[in-house]
């Protein structure tokens, strides 16, 4: 059975005049890790909230067909019932802390769902420890930077162990250095853990590599749906505008030439590998 | 002209985030500051517009010590575009957002609509006036924010982090419009993380790391030293590690090409003739 299903789902935000998702049908199973892409404004934040249920129980509007997850109807569930399966990680961290210091941040979700002291202590020194917030442990959320807040949030939303995590643009705020950490350690939780993963983000220069898909949304709807090398290398997703990963254009403009790679490369390292081959047949 | 001396600034008096700042940023230049979360980098421009006021060294801006020159006046002269457009928006409609910076600046209700007008298109936004800020995407709004400074067209653009959210076609109307205004002779200053768009747009880069300026100097000298982007969090862009895989290969190619072009040009050549 699929983790996430969206059965033929609309949405229209309260006093909208358009639908922020026009007929979604997609299912994503456990262990996957899929990466949602697409212009500005296509919806791909409405498809998070979807998905923990805050459309429509927070924001309001009209609504046809269904969202599953886990086999339950979001319609039918709170959002407090969902918020034990999907972490979400909002695009704005400021408007996801809501406590004084790193420490009380990270414990208060799992505090609110019914977790042990201990191991609620547990999980607050492990997640500190996994994303280096050492540092900040006695920093103000509401002082520290747009990035410390981000990482502070992707930690409060982790230390839930989440079995789907949705993360809108997690590392947008983050130094680069800080964006790889980041991504690497939602990879290995993919990997190592199977949690799912559903993250939105327009470089993909930093995450093809990890997403075992790739879906394309435009103006409310999926327009692709499959694998990132069969994706990106597409038209379509050079027409809408999507941050393809430069060493896919640069493979894309060979092909333009008449130059096969053979393969889809999805970054540098790659791309040069691909090169040596070629080079030697 | 901008000239930084020194600062010092402490938001609670036991964190520092500036540790003595120094730098000059001439007329009709476009910089880039960059550099590890936490670094300083939103409090350094902040100190830019009069936001912030040093509490060690100084800040002058066209030759006046900024000390002496109320927020409303430095914001005449530099427009400051905040990272998280929430904290900058406030009215119902993106036509209101607009107009009411260009009205405090003077502008007469027709050229405000004409100037608005023409923002929300180079911006992409056409179609957006009448729509509340609070109903558009995040990346939307982040757009609407930066067309509210974008319109009044101040002296120095000083932007932080223009391009979270926004999409490749986005990411170069934005670079369009500020590469017009600089052509205009406005000094653009971004402090943002994305190291192709800085390559792409901006000749000088200023690193910073724990509250000081690391390095400071062509874009190209800069993101290719190691040293700098080890001390700054930051990560060579895909097409350097490209360049530099290939090297390894074939040592005829340039470790420090970057960009798109100049890889398919150089792949070209080796393969050459291939088909």
């Amino acid at each position: 059975m699929a983790l996430v299903e969206f059965a033929d789902f609309s949405f229209k935000y309260l006093g909208a005049d358009f639908l922020a998702l026009r007929k979604v049908s997609a299912s994503v199973n456990e262990g996957e890790y899929v990466v949602i892409t697409g212009p500005s404004g296509c919806g791909k934040t409405t498809l998070c909230r979807a998905i923990n249920g805050l459309v429509p129980h927070f924001h309001r509007g009209y609504i046809a067909g269904n969202v599953y997850v886990d086999g339950q109807n979001t319609r039918e569930a709170t959002v407090a019932q969902l918020a034990s399966k999907v972490g979400l990680v909002f695009q704005n961290p400021a408007n996801q802390l809501v406590t004084l210091n790193v420490e009380k941040e990270i414990a208060f979700g799992p505090e609110n769902l019914g977790v042990e002291p201990q191991e609620v202590r547990k999980r607050v020194e492990d997640i500190i420890d996994l994303l280096n917030l050492e540092h900040l442990r006695e920093k103000h959320p509401h002082e520290m930077s747009g990035g410390e807040q981000q990482r502070l949030a992707m930690a409060a939303t982790l230390a839930l162990k989440p079995k789907v995590l949705v993360a809108d643009e997690p590392t947008s705020n983050l130094d680069p250095k800080s964006a790889e950490l980041i991504l690497g350690i939602i990879a290995e939780l993919n990997k190592r853990n199977g949690m799912t993963v559903l993250l939105v983000e327009h470089r993909l220069d930093l995450v093809a590599k990890d997403a075992s898909r790739v879906l394309l949304m435009d103006r409310g709807q999926i327009v692709a749906d499959g694998p990132p090398r069969d994706i990106l290398p597409m038209d379509i997703s050079m027409e809408i505008g999507v941050g393809i990963p430069k060493a896919t254009q640069v493979y894309r403009r060979l092909q333009a030439k008449g130059i096969e790679l053979g393969r889809v490369p999805l970054t540098g390292e790659e791309l040069a590998i691909l090169v040596g081959e070629v080079h030697r047949l | 002209m901008i000239i930084v001396e020194d600062v010092h600034y402490s938001y609670d008096g036991i964190y520092t985030a500036l540790r003595g700042a120094s730098l000059q940023i001439e007329k009709g230049e476009r910089v880039a500051i960059m550099g590890t979360n936490g670094a300083g980098k939103t409090t350094l421009i902040k100190h830019m517009n009069g936001l912030l006021r040093p509490q060690v060294g100084r800040v002058i801006v066209d030759g006046v010590d900024a000390k002496f020159l109320s927020i409303a006046e430095l914001s005449r002269t530099v427009g400051l575009v905040w990272q998280n457009p929430d904290h900058q928006l406030f009215l119902d409609s993106v036509k209101k957002e607009i107009e009411f910076g260009l009205k405090n600046l003077g502008f007469t209700p027709e050229a405000a609509e004409e100037q608005c007008v023409k923002t929300l298109q180079n911006l992409g936004l056409e179609g957006f006036a009448e729509r509340s800020p609070f109903a558009l995407s995040g990346g939307e709004r982040k757009r609407v924010a930066l067309a509210t400074v974008l319109a009044t067209e101040p002296q120095v653009l000083a932007l932080d982090e223009p391009t979270i959210g926004q999409d490749a076609h986005q990411k170069e109307l934005l670079a369009r419009m500020l590469m017009d205004l600089n052509e205009r002779g406005r000094t653009v200053i971004v402090v943002t993380h994305d190291v192709e768009f800085v390559i792409e747009n901006f000749p000088r880069t200023i690193a910073m790391a724990e509250g000081r300026i690391v390095a400071d100097g062509s874009t190209a000298a800069v993101l290719s030293n190691d040293d700098v982007l080890e001390r700054c969090s930051l990560t060579p862009p895909q097409l350097t590690v490209a360049a530099r895989a290939l090297h390894r290969l074939f040592p005829q190619v340039s470790e420090r090409l970057s960009l798109l072009s100049e890889l398919e040009d150089v792949v070209s050549e080796i393969l050459g003739g291939m088909t």
